[in-house]
C-alpha cells in the first residue's frame, strides 16, 4: 500500500529524517514508535507531502507520489490526522466536515457515516471547533479524515494530550477501523502497548533513523522496549 | 444641524468606498499575512476601466453599468497575475512581499502615466446620478446626492455578496479554512494554491469596484490609489484583522469622522484628528473592534 524508500527530509538546513524506509501492507497497520523528537511527525508530514523530501521516494499502491502536492495525495486515497487535535478553529464542527465533503463525490453519505461513528459530533455540530474539548476535536479530526474514504490513514499520536475518559473510546475506534482490512494505517505512537495491539508491523525511530523493525510476533513488545530504552 | 447631516452622509459614502477597498485588502491580507501595497493600483485600474469604456462606448449610463463587472474582472485578473507571478513565491516572507508589491505599485503607476498621461481625467456621471433627493427643504436643505446613494448601495451589495459567499458557499468554507490553517487545509484535500488565486481574484476585484465608485465623485489619476490604501489599511487594523463586522463599523466611523472634522477645520487637521483617534483606540483595544473567541492556539 505505502512504500517509503530512503526518505531524507528536514526543515531548512536541519535534516530530521536520514534515509528512512518502511512499508505499510495493504489492509494492515504499521506502527512507528519513538521518543519525542525522533522524527515521527516529520515522517508523516513527508509521507503526505506537506514536507518536500531532500531524497527518497514515497509510493502509494506502486505509484510514485513523491512529487505530488499533499491535496493530490489525499485525492489518491491518503488521509491524515495530525497530532495535537488540530482543526479549523473558527469553522463550526459541521463546517469542518462539510469542507472536506464538498470536494468529494459522495461526501454527504461519507459525512453521515463519520457522524455515526462519533455521535457526540452531531450535538456539537453548530459549535466552533476551537471551543470543543481536546477529545472532541480529536474525534472531529478523525471524522474529517474519514470523509474522503481513504485507503491509507496517517495517524499521528491519536490519544496524546486527551482526557483519559476519551482515550479508550478513540483507541477502540482505531482498532475497529482497521479490523475490516479495507483501511491501511500508518500509526505513530508513544504507547507501546496500544501500538502493538493495533499493528502488524513495527518500526522504532531514533534520531531520524529506523533502529529496529519487524513483525508483531510474541517477542515484539520486548524488542521495542529494548530499542527504546537505549 | 442639516450641515452636520449632509457632512455625515458624505462621510458615509466615503466610508462605503473605504469599505470596498478594506474588504478586498483584508481578504488578501488573510492569505499572505501582509499588506498588498499594489492593492491601491487595482482601484486605479478599475477607475481607468470605467474611463476607457466611456471613451469607447459614449453613453455614460451604459458604460457605468458595464464597467462594474468589467472593472471587477480587470482588477481581479491583475490580482491573480500578481499572485501567480510574484506573491506565491514569497509566502512566509512578509518583508519581501511588502517590498515587491510596493515595487509593483510604483510600476503600475508609471504604466498608467505612460498610457493615459499624468494629468487627472474626468469620467462623466450619467444623468440619473447627477440629481439629489431632498429630505429637508427650506433655507438649509438636507439632500442626498444620487451618486453617493449609488456608491452606498454598491458597497452594501458587495458586502452582502461577500458575506454570503464566505458564510455559506463551499468556496467560502475553503477560503476560511486556508486562512485559518493552511497545512491542515492542504492535508484535507483542498487545493490551497487554487484557493489563494480565487481569493486574490475576489479581493482585487473589489478594489476594481471601488475604482468605479470613485469615478462618480471626482477626477481619477495614476496616483489615486496611494492615499486610499493607507486609509483602507487603517480600517483593516481598527476593525480587527479578518473580521467583516469590524471592518464595516471602522470604515463608516472613519469616513464620517473624517468628513465631519474636515468641515469644521481643514483637511490636515481632519487627518491628524483621525490618526490620533486611531492611536488612542489601538492603545485601548490593540486587537481591533472585533475579535475571535477560541480555545485552540492554531
Amino acid at each position: 500500500m505505502l512504500e517509503i524508500d530512503g526518505l531524507t527530509a528536514g526543515y531548512g538546513r536541519s535534516t530530521v529524517l536520514h534515509g528512512v524506509s518502511l512499508t505499510v501492507p495493504a489492509g494492515g497497520v504499521a506502527a512507528v514508535l519513538g521518543h519525542n523528537g525522533a522524527g515521527k511527525s516529520t515522517l508523516l508530514r513527508a509521507a503526505l507531502g506537506l514536507l518536500k523530501p531532500q531524497r527518497g521516494t514515497v509510493r502509494l499502491d506502486g505509484e510514485d507520489v513523491t512529487r505530488l502536492a499533499a491535496h493530490q495525495r489525499v485525492r489518491r486515497g491518503m488521509a491524515y490526522v495530525p497530532q495535537g487535535q488540530q482543526s479549523f478553529p473558527q469553522l463550526t464542527a459541521a463546517e469542518n466536515l462539510r469542507l472536506v465533503a464538498d470536494g468529494h463525490r459522495d461526501g454527504r453519505a461519507a459525512m453521515a457515516e463519520a457522524l455515526d461513528l462519533f455521535p457526540v459530533l452531531r450535538e456539537l455540530a453548530g459549535r466552533p471547533a476551537g471551543l470543543l474539548s481536546g477529545g472532541q476535536r480529536q474525534q472531529l479530526a478523525i471524522a474529517r479524515a474519514l470523509i474522503t474514504r481513504p485507503r491509507l490513514l496517517l495517524l499521528d499520536e491519536p490519544t496524546e494530550g486527551i482526557q483519559p475518559s476519551v482515550v479508550a473510546e478513540i483507541q477502540q475506534t482505531v482498532l475497529d477501523l482497521t479490523a475490516g482490512g479495507a483501511l491501511s494505517v500508518l500509526l505513530v505512537e508513544q504507547h507501546v502497548h496500544f501500538a502493538l495491539r493495533a499493528a502488524a508491523r513495527y518500526y522504532v525511530l531514533e534520531a531520524g533513523r529506523v533502529t529496529s523493525s519487524g513483525d508483531n510476533d510474541g517477542g515484539a513488545a520486548e524488542r521495542v522496549r529494548e530499542a527504546l530504552s537505549v | 444641524m442639516t450641515v452636520f447631516l449632509s457632512q455625515s452622509f458624505t462621510g458615509i459614502s466615503i466610508g462605503a468606498v473605504l469599505l470596498l477597498i478594506a474588504l478586498g485588502l483584508s481578504l488578501t491580507f488573510g492569505q499572505m499575512g501582509v499588506i498588498n501595497m499594489a492593492h491601491g493600483e487595482f482601484i486605479m485600474a478599475g477607475a481607468y476601466t470605467t474611463y476607457v469604456l466611456q471613451q469607447s462606448i459614449g453613453g455614460a449610463g451604459v458604460s457605468l453599468l458595464l464597467s462594474l463587472p468589467l472593472a471587477f474582472l480587470v482588477a481581479g485578473a491583475m490580482g491573480v497575475l500578481l499572485e501567480w507571478l510574484l506573491i506565491r513565491h514569497l509566502y512566509a516572507r512578509p518583508l519581501d512581499t511588502l517590498l515587491v508589491t510596493w515595487g509593483v505599485s510604483l510600476f503600475l503607476q508609471q504604466l498608467a502615466r505612460d498610457i493615459f498621461g499624468a494629468p487627472n481625467v474626468q469620467v462623466r456621471a450619467p444623468e440619473w446620478l447627477t440629481g439629489n433627493v431632498r429630505l429637508i427643504g427650506g433655507e438649509h436643505p438636507f439632500t442626498l446626492a444620487h451618486n453617493r446613494i449609488f456608491i452606498l448601495a454598491l458597497a452594501l451589495a458587495a458586502l452582502v455578496s461577500l458575506a454570503l459567499t464566505l458564510r455559506v458557499s463551499p468556496l467560502g468554507r475553503r477560503i476560511r479554512a486556508v486562512v485559518q490553517h493552511r497545512d491542515l487545509a492542504e492535508a484535507s484535500g483542498i487545493a490551497t494554491a487554487r484557493v489563494d488565486r480565487v481569493t486574490f481574484f475576489i479581493g482585487s476585484g473589489l478594489a476594481g469596484l471601488a475604482g468605479v465608485a470613485l469615478t462618480l465623485v471626482g477626477p481619477i489619476g495614476p496616483t489615486m490609489g496611494t492615499n486610499l490604501i493607507i486609509d483602507a489599511f487603517l480600517v483593516v487594523v481598527v476593525g480587527g484583522i479578518g473580521r467583516l463586522r469590524g471592518a464595516v463599523i471602522a470604515a463608516f466611523a472613519l469616513g464620517v469622522l473624517q468628513a465631519v472634522v474636515e468641515y469644521s477645520a481643514t483637511v490636515s487637521v481632519a487627518k491628524v484628528t483621525v490618526l490620533v483617534g486611531i492611536v488612542a483606540f489601538l492603545q485601548w483595544r490593540p486587537q481591533g473592534i472585533s475579535t475571535l473567541r477560541t480555545r485552540s492556539l492554531v
